[in-house]
């Protein structure tokens, strides 16, 4: 395997593997969401193990990160290369006319996803880890109670942030819409057995992010 | 019709180019889009002025030398043809047209339309072959049956006719629609299998050596490639390339 | 005993290649290191030659003006390549296809030749598919045949319809592999400008660098010419646009003989010319005329309507169609061959019945075969009291299946929908069987210089079948130069690298330069085009499908009067030290405008009606074949074959006569 992974294919394929785990992880983040729009106590109870299994804290959450940071690295580096390859761009170019918008713009997508991020952890990870490792306090409780489902609903109320994690998720279907099949590709997963993935990568770049809006506005009507 | 031409214009690969415009009229929509370019050279030599150069050879749309950037677009609006087999009809009167050459660092300008495709050969040179001599008693050529299947999906990769457009219309400048058919055309095939990983890794380096960039699946080399080479054949190399590089 | 001798060995001729090589010369490996051959021309049979020649451990150099020989115009070939294979089991045989091959040649190919040709057509196949050419398979896994150009087997074996260019990337690849080995130094974007002899013996060659400018002097102990055929002498052909005679022509000028430059093979149906910008025609493959019909209006008042649009193929009633092949050749009707094809479209056409603007097409109508075909298949499908539009439909998709690539062209290119109105074709030059004169081994009259495929005269006599030009290249190039060089190669084991700076150099080079340096000063008022645009005019009016005494006399002076202006008014624009396009062509018409003068000289000299070449006054003049071109044994069975002499009128002839001991000769008849 020796120079695999510095290899333009190699590369293709540490691209496609962050991706799927970061589309993986997507998926348990909406799903552990989404409990916040049936029952305030499991979604606490979730929120709790989520946050205090020692497990998910010290192995998962370093893993995510890393796979975010590496896929963003990366996604940075192969995009500078690639602009290299061109020396002299064209005069005139219609890109629209054999590609999507959101295959030729997975930077600008991937950019605002990172700036949402950075938000994102502003808004939720930097308090947490600020309450439990710097505060020291791991109990999970205010007042008696979890805290978890009351900060969640405190967070959407600003319509502004709502407007801003909306927008978010849109530009993170935009980067499914091409990031899902083109991580396929990139494993080499396109032969006649693959065309229903095509459907089902549509389905999944809509739906997650869809499911992340309606529960921000759930928050933010319902608080 | 008359149209207005935005030609690239350069000299030589060290001299810096520009775009230049010209006006060509009474062109018939019969034409083709080369013959509209002898034209406007016809005009040029006429007037004393160095006529556009341009690679071209077939005018049938299969050996692979014309290679321009019209409007846009390798090879022009139309689909699953060359810049030979494109027709002034797709035009309208009064319309301003851009003809730039293929643009990719690995494929420098040579002269005005006329680029260097040296790296595609280079590549090809890396492992692009089946090691066998001629020798006359190479064995019956029915003594190994190949399913029709991969006979015929074998013979849509080799289609390719090496003429750049994927590299030209790719965002990126990558080759690996070229590359990934010619890969996939010997791996379909039981003679490709006994040099199949050394191939595609020796393909494949020679490929980033050349410094052309990486796919991101974007798709718009299968739309513009005139042979409809289809990017399963990327995806193939890609799996060769894995197995290859785990095998060691 | 004329000063051509073919050394064809002796012995029956099914030995004849196999004792012949038991019994030739070799060059022990460790001496062929030290020995170098140039190969210009990279197409099939350059191509093939170039890889096995490096295989064998020569040093080759080899030449394309192209910037990659996968380029080359072998690559358009679309039908097939015919190997005596006999895998459908229909009794074909080596002797079958060699009886073909000569009978098609209408008798005026060596008989040697041909035999080895098809005795080696089958290693061909082996050898394509071991570098894992894809070709079209049953589903049994083996290979598929069709049957192609009217013969009784299936023999053609093909890869969709892309046989040249699959063939064409075999050989490119087995280059390839040569290439990195740095067995072949490869020299793309080069041009051949002269051969260079030492001592009487072709000892290297002087190049353009096409994207410099520079002039180059390589030295070999051998030389080979493969550079393809001189279509395009008539301006519009079916050849690339680069395709040209002047390496051919260039050693044609040092010394190597001409043969037969009249035999030039005429396509019927190719896309027909839409106007005078035309810059090339474009084949379509002939397999169209098994389902299409060839008709012109009966009517004289109907074909005007038609030519100034006023009236639409569709609207013209079945009485008033003249299928005139069907009428003139009964047993063979549409399907008659390539060179009778041509001659009655043109007699149509010249008679005022074209049926496009130009007045020069006719139709190949598919609608009786969707009637055909459709009800066939309504039957099939067991659909009872099928509608009119329902056979048709059934009937289309059936051809779409069969031809689909090539309607999708055609409408590509004309912008008509061949399904609903009538194709229109029209014949055009396609294919030389003409060329470089050879011997058995493939060298020309200069020692050391040999010439393959296309370039060279030898197997194709005056018409060549369908499927066989593939089959020559690669013949050539894999399994009969690479023998026969050796023997000529090893009296030169001992002669070392061949200098370049010697006083033939200078001269040869001198003498390009001079040239070069001609076209760039010259100020003339008229480009390139506007001379060859006028030659090729001369060629297809004159020297074209039909020919008479008067008018190639006609045609040779004002071929020679176009060469006079030419080199008084020809410009040139650029220089000569950057990438020049105009100058490249300059040399190449130069080069067309001498060998079309030789060309209609020799059409003149030859008074029979053969293959590709027809006079007007060589007919049958009564019986059932009264009108039909007709062949004189007893005159003209021989080769003619050109000894330059300053003009191409002072051109002199020697003949090698054609002996033809496995075969009867016979006159065709398809009524």
């Amino acid at each position: 395997m020796s120079g695999f992974f510095t290899s333009s294919i190699g590369r293709k394929y540490a691209m496609a593997l962050s991706a799927f785990f970061l589309m993986f992880f997507l998926i348990m983040h909406v799903a552990l969401n989404a409990v916040s729009l049936f029952s305030e106590d499991a979604f606490n109870q979730a929120s709790h193990f989520m946050g205090t299994n020692p497990l998910i804290q010290f192995l998962m959450q370093p893993v995510l990160m890393l796979g975010v940071v590496f896929h963003f690295v990366m996604g940075f580096i192969l995009e500078i290369k690639n602009r290299s390859a061109r020396v002299v761009k064209y005069a005139k170019n219609n890109g629209a006319a054999n590609s999507t918008w959101m295959s030729r713009n997975m930077i600008y997508s991937g950019l605002f996803i990172l700036i949402f991020l950075v938000i994102h952890f502003l808004d939720f990870w930097i308090p947490e880890i600020n309450t439990k490792y710097i505060v020291g306090d791991m109990s999970g409780l205010h007042d008696g109670s979890f805290r978890y489902f009351h900060e969640l609903q405190h967070k959407f109320i600003p319509i502004w942030r709502v407007a801003l994690y909306c927008i978010g998720f849109i530009f993170l279907a935009l980067h499914l819409l091409h990031g899902f099949d083109s991580a396929f590709q990139s494993l080499g997963a396109n032969n006649k057995y693959t065309k229903g993935l095509k459907g089902f990568g549509k389905a999944y770049a809509i739906l997650i992010p869809l499911m992340f809006i309606i529960i921000a506005l759930f928050h933010h009507f319902n608080h | 019709m008359n149209l207005t031409l935005k030609i690239w214009r350069q000299k030589d690969s060290k001299t810096k180019g520009q775009m230049v415009d010209y006006k060509v009229t009474d062109i018939s929509e019969h034409m083709s889009f080369l013959e509209m370019m002898d034209v406007l050279n016809e005009q040029l030599v006429n007037s004393g002025d160095e006529p556009v150069a341009f690679d071209h050879d077939c005018r049938e749309g299969i050996c692979g030398m014309c290679s321009m950037y019209i409007n846009g677009e390798a090879h022009g609006p139309d689909r699953g043809i060359t810049t030979c087999q494109l027709h002034m009809r797709m035009f309208n009167d009064g319309d301003t047209i851009t003809i730039e050459p293929f643009r990719a660092k690995a494929f420098p300008v040579i002269k005005d339309l006329v680029v260097d495709r040296m790296s595609f050969e280079r590549i090809q040179q890396a492992g692009g072959y089946i090691s066998v001599n001629t020798s006359g008693n190479t064995q019956d050529a029915n003594a190994l049956p190949i399913s029709k299947h991969a006979a015929d999906e074998a013979m849509d990769a080799a289609a390719c006719i090496g003429c750049g457009a994927c590299v030209a219309t790719c965002k990126n400048s990558s080759a690996m629609l070229f590359v990934g058919a010619k890969v996939a055309q010997y791996a379909l095939l039981p003679q490709g299998q006994v040099e199949a990983a050394d191939r595609v890794k020796n393909m494949v380096a020679q490929m980033d050596l050349e410094g052309f960039g990486n796919c991101t699946n974007t798709g718009a080399c299968e739309v513009e490639c005139p042979k409809g080479i289809s990017l399963e054949n990327i995806a193939r190399m890609n799996r060769e390339f894995l197995k290859a590089s785990i095998k060691g | 005993m004329s000063v051509l001798d073919s050394k064809v060995p002796k012995g029956p001729i099914k030995d004849k290649w196999t004792d012949y090589k038991n019994h030739i010369d070799l060059v022990n490996p460790a001496n062929k290191r030290n020995i170098d051959i140039i190969v210009v021309g990279t197409g099939l049979a350059g191509g093939s030659a170039a890889a096995t020649l490096a295989e064998l451990g020569y040093n080759v150099k080899a030449f394309a003006y192209q910037d990659s020989p996968r380029r080359a115009h072998s690559i358009a070939a679309q039908g097939g390549i015919n190997a005596a294979k006999n895998y459908q089991g229909d009794g074909d045989s080596t002797y079958r296809l060699f009886y073909d091959t000569v009978k098609g040649g209408d008798y005026r190919s060596r008989e040697a030749n041909v035999y080895r040709l098809a005795e080696v057509s089958a290693n061909i196949i082996d050898q394509c598919v071991a570098q894992g050419v894809p070709f079209a398979r049953d589903y049994g896994g083996l290979l598929d045949n069709r049957s192609f150009g009217g013969v009784l087997v299936s023999r053609t074996f093909y890869a969709k319809g892309q046989t040249g260019q699959q063939l064409l990337l075999g050989a490119y690849s087995a280059m390839n592999r040569q290439i990195a080995r740095g067995k072949i130094e490869m020299f793309n974007r080069h041009e051949m400008l002269d051969v260079v002899l030492v001592d009487g013996k072709a000892r290297g060659i002087i190049t353009r660098n096409l994207i410099t400018g520079e002039i180059e002097r390589h030295s070999a102990h051998a030389v080979v010419i493969g550079t393809g055929g001189y279509g395009n002498v008539y301006f519009l052909s079916t050849n690339a646009m680069g395709s040209n005679a002047t390496a051919a022509w260039k050693i044609h000028k040092k010394g190597a003989f001409f043969a037969n430059p009249c035999y030039t093979q005429i396509h019927p149906t190719c896309i027909p010319r839409s106007g005078d910008y035309q810059s090339k025609l474009t084949l379509m493959s002939e397999s169209l005329r098994n389902d299409g019909r060839i008709w012109v209006p009966a009517k004289i008042e109907d074909a005007k309507a038609i030519q100034e649009g006023k009236l639409k193929p569709t609207q013209i009633a079945e009485a008033d169609r003249d299928y005139y092949l069907e009428r003139r050749y009964p047993a063979f009707g549409n399907l008659v061959p390539r060179d009778v094809a041509s001659r009655a479209a043109k007699e149509r056409c010249d008679a005022g019945y074209g049926v496009n603007a130009t007045g020069e097409a006719v139709y190949l109508d598919f609608a009786a075969a969707f009637q055909r075909y459709g009800s066939e298949q309504a039957k099939l499908k067991g659909i009872k009291n099928p509608s009119k539009e329902e056979v048709i439909k059934l009937g289309q998709a059936i051809i779409e299946e069969k031809y689909g690539n090539l309607f999708q062209m055609y409408e590509k290119i004309i912008a008509e929908n061949p399904y609903e109105t009538p194709m229109m074709i029209y014949p055009a030059t396609h294919y030389t069987m003409g060329g470089v004169w050879v011997d058995y081994n493939l060298m020309t009259t200069v020692p050391g210089l040999y010439c393959i495929g296309e370039a060279n005269f030898s197997d194709h006599g005056a018409n060549r079948l369908g499927a066989s030009a593939l089959m020559q290249g690669l013949a050539d190039g894999y399994f009969v130069l690479p023998y026969t060089i050796g023997d000529y190669l090893s009296n030169d084991i001992r002669t070392g690298k061949i200098p370049t700076d010697t006083p033939e150099f200078d001269a040869v080079e001198k003498e390009v330069q001079d040239k070069i340096d001609f076209f760039l000063n010259n100020n003339g008022t008229k480009s390139v085009d506007h001379f060859h645009k006028r030659l090729g005019k001369v060629m297809w009016d004159k020297v074209g499908m039909s020919r008479n005494a008067p008018q190639l006399k006609e045609a040779m002076a004002e071929i020679k009067a176009i060469r006079e202006e030419f080199w008084k008014e020809v410009k040139v624009p650029g220089s000569g030290s950057e990438m020049n396009l105009e100058l490249e062509k300059a040399g190449r018409v130069a080069d067309f405008l001498e060998l079309g003068e030789l060309f209609a000289k020799d059409a003149l000299v030859r008074e029979e009606s053969c293959g590709g070449h027809f006079r007007e006054e060589s007919t049958e003049l009564d019986g059932e074949q009264k009108g039909e071109a007709k062949r004189n044994d007893k005159d003209f069975a021989f080769v003619s074959a050109w000894e330059y002499k300053g003009e191409p009128a002072d051109a002199v002839l020697h003949k090698e006569e054609l002996e033809f001991n496995d075969i009867e000769l016979k006159q065709r008849s398809y009524k």
